[in-house]
């Protein structure tokens, strides 16, 4: 169907990508400007004489330790993700009983729990299991917490599986493991690829069990290196804003190349 | 036995609760104890319960977590619905613009709270840029309802792109065939979006709303960098006030108390959106997609 141009919402549209944009052009100008300018002319002043000498006294100061921790940390929960929740979903689509109804609640009421409601017993367990200031403190609870969401876009993308696919491997005997291996999970792809990609973006974003369970420099993450950052610099604003950019940058890589994964992954969260 | 049994659940199951429900547990028992972060929690029964309903920073607390709540709920919702629907058109243009609109949901709270707070500050920032425009010393953070408006500001920036896509997905699955049915029978633009779009977003919108809900009371990130609970106790949200008593003060029991709270209005919410939005009875195969 012929639509017709709507000039209202297309206006409202244009605002709302100048908020968008406004902080981003900041973001992205300061990094690239000496601190004297910023902080003489504003934040909102056109770019002059850029220098990547922020990225370079920010690089210096241990972020690069941050992001190396940051990546171990994102490969290792997504991993972890991976492993536990492709079963679970295929428990919970194929199996039958009352255990399997039941791990399906469970995970549904997981969803509502906040992680920060939980964080004063998961701190003691951590240190009684040895592991606090180490990685594996952000990467136990980091991937617990992201399992209700995996299961439930997972179980989401093996229900569109049909059902005479499932039939005609039982006729041909096959056993649960090799159904699993054989068709749902050539047939799960985008739902796996859409759990990886947002599980790594809450992994490499994830503040709040860093924050609690590591203290050290050698295990900071990126987004903790950051806060750790505003009382360091002060004033050199600049850095700092190199520091956001930086943070950010791998997660743009990806967005630029796995843009619908992402996309198709965050409407199912809402969707499902 | 092509089916899989109980068994495969049963790792998942298991990381899952050890992580997550038996420290929802845990933490109902922590807030019976004394606890100092080190050494073992001793039982004290009903001390921090008692104290801590006597404890005028929890009604303060209580109260500025609703406010943030419904001020956030009021800007985000109308936003997020108009731009979900606009972007779920067909046009070219609209597909480029939206994939601008998601980068903030990209970035963590912790950069956007820190990149927002150097745009706020008043020596340095966007205030002091316009000075004349703002009257007085911009400084926004350093008042009550300035740091209120800046913390909703800022958690409408990060989340609105995620509400969005609901909607906007939500808004992709509405039958075109309702619409040229409406054109048939006369009906404006205007009178289509109340009478068939509005309508059919019924669950987007009862799922958008919770999760904001939930996102709301949890928004901890974004206050901590942004005002620290301040101007003095002014912005401190229930979960803010939780991490100030057990990991800045080492009163465990005490803010084990404050996540009770959370755990119970978090769960409470939660079990509205099961029962709105049907989620419970999403068991068999091609059902609730």
């Amino acid at each position: 169907m012929k639509t017709r141009p709507n000039y209202g919402a297309g206006f409202a549209a244009v605002i709302w990508f100048a908020i968008v944009a406004l902080p981003i052009y900041v973001l992205v100008s300061a990094s690239v400007r000496g601190r004297e300018g910023y902080l003489n002319k504003g934040p909102l002043s056109l770019i002059s004489s850029p220098t990547l000498s922020n990225f370079s006294r920010v690089l210096t100061s241990g972020f690069l330790q941050f992001i190396g921790n940051t990546v171990v940390i994102t490969f290792a929960v997504v991993g972890i993700v991976l492993v536990l929740a492709l079963p679970v979903a295929y428990a919970v689509v194929r199996g039958t009983g009352w255990l399997n109804r039941g791990a399906f609640r469970l995970f549904l009421l997981g969803l509502a729990i906040p992680s920060q409601a939980v964080i004063i017993p998961v701190f003691l367990i951590i240190n009684r299991m040895g592991l606090y200031d180490t990685l594996w403190a952000v990467i136990l609870p980091t991937a617990a917490f992201a399992l209700p969401i995996s299961v439930l876009i997972l179980t989401g993308s093996m229900r569109d599986i049909s059902v005479e696919l499932y039939e005609a491997m039982a006729i041909d005997g096959a056993r649960s493991i090799r159904v699993f291996f054989r068709l749902v999970l050539p047939l799960t792809q985008s739902g796996i690829s859409t759990i990886a990609v947002f599980t790594a973006l809450q992994a490499w974003n994830g503040f709040l069990f860093p924050l609690i369970l590591t203290q050290s420099d050698s295990t900071k993450v990126v987004t903790l290196g950051l806060f750790t950052f505003v009382n360091q610099y002060g004033a050199d604003i600049p850095a700092l804003l190199a520091g956001v950019l930086l943070s950010a940058v791998p997660i743009l890589v990806v967005y630029l190349f796995a843009r619908r994964a992402l996309i198709s992954g965050l409407m199912g969260v809402g969707g499902k | 036995m092509s089916r899989p049994n109980a068994l495969w659940a049963v790792p998942g199951a298991l990381f899952f609760g050890f992580f997550a429900i038996i420290p929802l547990l845990g933490v109902v028992y922590l807030s019976l104890t004394e606890w100092k972060g080190i050494a073992t929690p001793t039982f004290i029964g009903f001390d921090n319960w008692v104290s801590l309903v006597h404890d005028p920073l929890l009604g303060q607390s209580a109260t500025v977590t609703a406010i943030l709540l419904v001020g956030s709920i009021l800007v985000q919702a109308p936003i997020s619905l108009l731009l979900g629907v606009w972007a779920a058109g067909p046009q070219r243009n609209r597909a480029v613009l939206s994939s601008i609109f998601f980068i903030p949901l990209l970035l963590s709270s912790a950069a956007t709270s820190i990149m927002w707070r150097q745009l706020l500050d008043p020596n340095f920032g966007i205030p002091a840029q316009f000075s004349a425009l703002f009257g007085g010393s911009g400084n926004f953070l350093g008042t009550r309802w300035g740091a209120i408006t800046s913390i909703i500001l800022v958690s409408s920036w990060q989340f609105i792109p995620f509400h969005t896509l609901i909607y906007q997905g939500a808004a992709r699955s509405i039958s075109e065939t309702l619409y040229q049915a409406a054109a048939i029978d006369g009906a404006g633009r205007v009178r289509a979006f109340f009478a068939i779009t509005l309508p059919q977003l019924r669950n987007a919108m009862i799922t958008s709303t919770v999760l904001m809900v939930i996102g709301g009371l949890t928004a901890f990130d974004i206050v901590l960098i942004l005002t620290k609970g301040g101007p003095g106790t002014d912005t401190a949200i229930l979960p803010y006030l939780m991490y100030s008593d057990a990991f800045k003060s080492y009163n465990m029991g005490y803010g084990s108390a404050i996540a009770v709270i959370l755990v119970i209005l978090a769960t409470a919410i939660s079990i509205l959106m099961v029962k709105l939005s049907g989620y419970g009875e999403m068991t068999s195969t091609q059902e609730g997609l």
